[in-house]
């Protein structure tokens, strides 16, 4: 019985069952499924919309970048930036960040920038212009501003000193020191600190004391002799150094991307030059 | 009796089934003294077996692809610095390159023209243009290789009758080079940039993995599954644009109506095997043909070709010596 059906037959006897189509009908159809691999990428559009709309990220973007949507459609995804960086603070970002995907943006945590380069190197090597090559010095440059979020772990307010690493012996962030090395960056675990008061946020800013100051705390704050807060001044560009190397775990201090100072509209910064005016207050 | 003009070429290229015109008497000559004497495939299957165990030419592209795409790794990596950046754009040895379709959709998201992009991207046209329009995609662009890999599963698929490749017309492809460009410069975001595989590949190569790799290997089950090389046959509007811009690109496979068996080897081997219609008996109009401007110069159908019949040549060379 078994050897009355060989295998070949049912097989054949199966082909006939789908219709053979005209040329006409076969065109036909591959039409449509064009049309329908044409709408299934245009879905990708929304998709890859969510993560602006619904502003799901908020990265730190290199020096000189310009409005965040535009940013991201200036970009044309090549990470020359990514090359430039002699401190690697800059990154790609990944699928999750949809139309941001294989755009740059720096973790300050991690790797904050230090302005090593002295020119503003990522800015020089964009092909495009999404990193404005307007900016010509790290004065200008607008990344974010640092904030004190977290009063209560900042070391300064509670008049402690700091002595050892500022982020332990596994951390891999590097700075650089320019009374070590004036041109190289080097870790951050290969340089101990000794501060009566801890005031790394202020001594390594690269822009100093336009940036932050080591200023006493307020009476009307809780303060008393010998207790201090970092203050934020109008030459903060956002570099992130500050929330790189501040001891508290997790940093007391950050860098807000793309914030400006309350009650001035974006891009009207003071030019550098004549930013060495008495402190206004603005912090 | 002409050989197909520019904007017959160009149309093909655009998603029209090449044409099917008389010969000229010239090679309706060839054809008529072919008659009765052209092997039949079981004639030539030992000169077919040969040809397929020789892979001269696709071991250079090859070599070529991965020479081209470590350069990129290797000038970030051991920093020699010679080639920085991805495919997109990039510097060899400081000067700016950038992809041409790249370059245009995001000049079109910011409605503004980066003098960089400009000089980098007319570079790599001209370059493109002189070589050879689409070699770009089988001698540099690193999904073309994975998808060749994906091809082979898909035909071995295909054989055992598992899957069936579903075509697709080729017009979609001006329809997706068309909408990609609108959008950027409706919406402002470039998506065929968050979606292009070669930008997601050559990242990968030189910047580490992603989980962007994730969406690669989407397109890489649809092409194994269902439709034989679909991101570089329906969708890319890069190999489109560079298909465009090496219309009358010198380096060229040529056809030889003489030497031709017609058995069709070479169309089961091609990504865009339209180019090669003119290998079916009837339809070569000219005795020599240089193979249309869709042609990716990938040279399996050179390997593959049990007579000889299609071979590289540079144009322009022979009159120059």
């Amino acid at each position: 019985m078994s050897e009355a059906t060989p295998p070949a037959k049912p097989t054949k006897a199966a082909k006939p069952a789908r219709a053979r189509l005209s040329r006409h009908q076969e065109q036909r159809r591959t039409v449509l499924r064009g049309a329908l691999l044409t709408v299934g990428l245009l879905l990708l559009q929304p998709l890859a919309a969510i993560p602006i709309v619904r502003r799901l990220r908020n990265r730190l973007r290199p020096p000189g970048a310009v409005e965040e949507a535009r940013f991201l459609g200036a970009c044309i995804k090549c990470g020359q930036c990514v090359q430039v960086c002699p401190v690697q603070a800059i990154v790609l970002a990944d699928a999750m960040d949809g139309f941001g995907v294989g755009v740059p943006y720096i973790d300050a945590r991690q790797q904050a920038c230090d302005f090593s380069c002295d020119a503003l190197s990522c800015i020089l090597a964009c092909p495009t212009g999404a990193l404005s090559h307007e900016l010509k010095a790290k004065e200008e440059v607008q990344c974010g501003v640092a904030r004190l979020a977290r009063p209560e772990a900042c070391l300064a307010r509670r008049g402690e000193p700091f002595r050892g690493l500022a982020r332990g012996n596994s951390f891999d962030g590097v700075l650089r020191y320019e009374e070590i090395d004036r041109w190289n960056a080097i870790p951050v675990r290969d340089h101990a600190y000794d501060r009566p008061v801890c005031d790394l946020c202020v001594i390594e800013c690269p822009i100093g004391e336009h940036a932050i100051r080591l200023v006493p705390l307020d009476p009307a704050d809780g303060g008393a002799a010998g207790l201090f807060t970092p203050e934020v001044h109008r030459g903060c560009v956002g570099c992130g150094v500050c929330e790189m190397v501040c001891p508290a775990e997790p940093a007391a201090i950050v860098v807000d991307a793309r914030a400006t100072f309350a009650g001035r509209a974006e891009g009207q910064r003071p030019h550098p030059h004549r930013d060495d005016d008495a402190p206004d207050g603005d912090s | 009796m002409a050989a197909p003009g520019l904007l017959d070429q160009l149309a093909v290229v655009l998603g029209r089934a090449p044409r099917k015109t008389p010969p000229s008497p010239a090679a309706a000559a060839i054809y008529l003294a072919k008659r009765g004497r052209t092997p039949k495939k079981n004639e030539l299957l030992a000169e077919i077996e040969h040809a397929h165990g020789n892979h001269t030419w696709r071991n250079r592209r090859w070599a070529v692809l991965l020479g081209i795409n470590l350069l990129f790794t290797l000038s970030f990596w051991i920093d020699i610095q010679v080639l920085e950046g991805s495919l997109t754009a990039s510097r060899l040895l400081g000067f700016h390159l950038a992809d041409v379709y790249s370059s245009l959709l995001v000049m079109l998201a910011q409605r503004h023209v980066a003098v960089n992009l400009v000089i980098g991207a007319t570079t790599i046209a001209l370059f493109w243009g002189l070589v050879g329009g689409r070699s770009f995609c089988s001698w540099v662009c690193p999904y073309h290789l994975v998808a060749e890999w994906a091809e082979m599963l898909h035909l071995r698929l295909a054989r055992s009758g598992r899957i069936r490749d579903h075509s697709i017309h080729r017009g979609v492809r001006v329809v997706f080079w068309l909408l990609f460009a609108a959008l950027a410069f409706a919406t402002g975001q470039t998506l065929f940039l968050a979606l292009n595989p070669i930008g997601i590949l050559s990242r990968l190569l030189v910047y580490g993995p992603s989980l962007a790799l994730g969406w690669v290997l989407a397109i890489l089950v649809f092409e194994v599954l269902y439709a034989r090389r679909a991101w570089c046959r329906y969708v890319c509007p890069i190999g489109l644009s560079y298909g465009i811009l090496g219309a009358k690109a010198p380096v060229r496979v040529t056809y030889d109506l003489e030497s031709c068996a017609h058995e069709g080897e070479c169309r089961k081997v091609c990504e865009v095997s339209h180019v090669l219609d003119l290998t079916i008996k009837g339809r070569a109009e000219e005795p020599k043909l240089d193979v249309g401007p869709d042609c990716t110069r990938c040279g399996l159908c050179v390997d593959v070709c049990p007579t000889g019949a299609l071979r590289f040549e540079l144009k322009g060379v022979k009159r120059l010596l």
